[in-house]
């Protein structure tokens, strides 16, 4: 496309009416597997798409008010660290290997994961807990994050994903 | 990059119309800008379009959403009512920035 400096500057395309939704099942439970999902409905919440996280199993722990400030990251058989894994099943290691990870997180000012919970709801993202992982780990609404907006079936999840680009991590 | 006009003025622009070069931006312009995207620039919208120059200006870098609710003050939910949708692509046109580079 040519433009003449005397014709109008193109105009972004916003496309407010966009009817993309995407739904995120979080189901893992350490510290580098939370962020993932979050980053990337905190995205698509930017781009206009309605967002939705499941969380299911070990994924309870990013939404039990309990845990959710103490995730880990463990570099036992991870070969992605690059590590020695000998050296990396020693006593303190997991705990060692999570401080440099949350400290990495937080150098490039990424929030904590209530707070990233906070602001995924605060522009609109919908947070939804499995009601047979709360049945299995007798955990009930008190237990969660107050951002969780229930605790629903795997048959609701269904009813809700319709349509939706869905994303398994 | 182009040059192109907006309301009475010549500016450079890319492909998409985002302006190039944040210098060429004055508040007048902002409020044509808004009007192309069918915003009325109000306090709210100055508050985060004057933060984010600011911190364009010191720091080479479009504030992320996260950066606007931290340093700039402006909370996420504000953001979302000010400039529907797309918050941050939506003030970076109007504030004649660059979209924003960061994931978070």
């Amino acid at each position: 496309m040519t433009i003449t400096a005397e014709a109008p500057a193109p105009v972004p395309v916003f496309d407010d009416e966009t009817d993309r939704k995407l739904c995120i099942i979080c189901s893992k439970g350490s510290l580098d597997m939370a962020y993932p999902g979050l980053v990337l409905a905190n995205a698509a919440l930017g781009e206009g798409i309605e967002t939705h996280l499941f969380f299911t199993f070990w994924g309870f722990d990013m939404i039990n008010k309990k845990r959710m400030d103490h995730l880990k990251f463990t570099p036992v058989g991870n070969p992605a660290t690059h590590m020695p894994q000998m050296i990396m099943g020693l006593p303190g290691m997991t705990a060692f290997a999570s401080h440099m990870m949350r400290k990495q997180i937080e150098d490039l000012a990424i929030p904590e994961v209530p707070e990233f919970l906070q602001m995924i709801s605060d522009a609109g993202g919908h947070l939804w807990a499995c009601r047979m992982s709360a049945d299995m780990m007798h955990i009930d609404e008190e237990d969660l994050d107050e951002h969780v907006e229930g605790i629903i079936s795997a048959t609701d999840f269904m009813e809700l994903s319709e349509g939706a680009q869905l994303l398994f991590i | 990059m182009t040059v192109a006009t907006i309301g009475d003025r010549q500016v450079s622009v890319d492909a998409e119309g985002f302006m190039t070069n944040p210098d060429e931006w004055d508040e007048q312009l902002a409020t044509s800008l808004a009007q192309q995207i069918g915003l009325t620039l109000e306090d709210g919208h100055w508050k985060a379009i004057r933060f984010a120059r600011e911190d364009y200006a010191a720091s080479g870098e479009t504030p992320t959403l996260r950066r606007m609710a931290t340093a700039g003050g402006v909370a996420t939910k504000e953001m979302f009512a000010l400039f529907p949708k797309k918050p941050a692509k939506k003030m970076s046109y109007v504030a004649g920035l660059p979209k924003p580079h960061g994931c978070v």
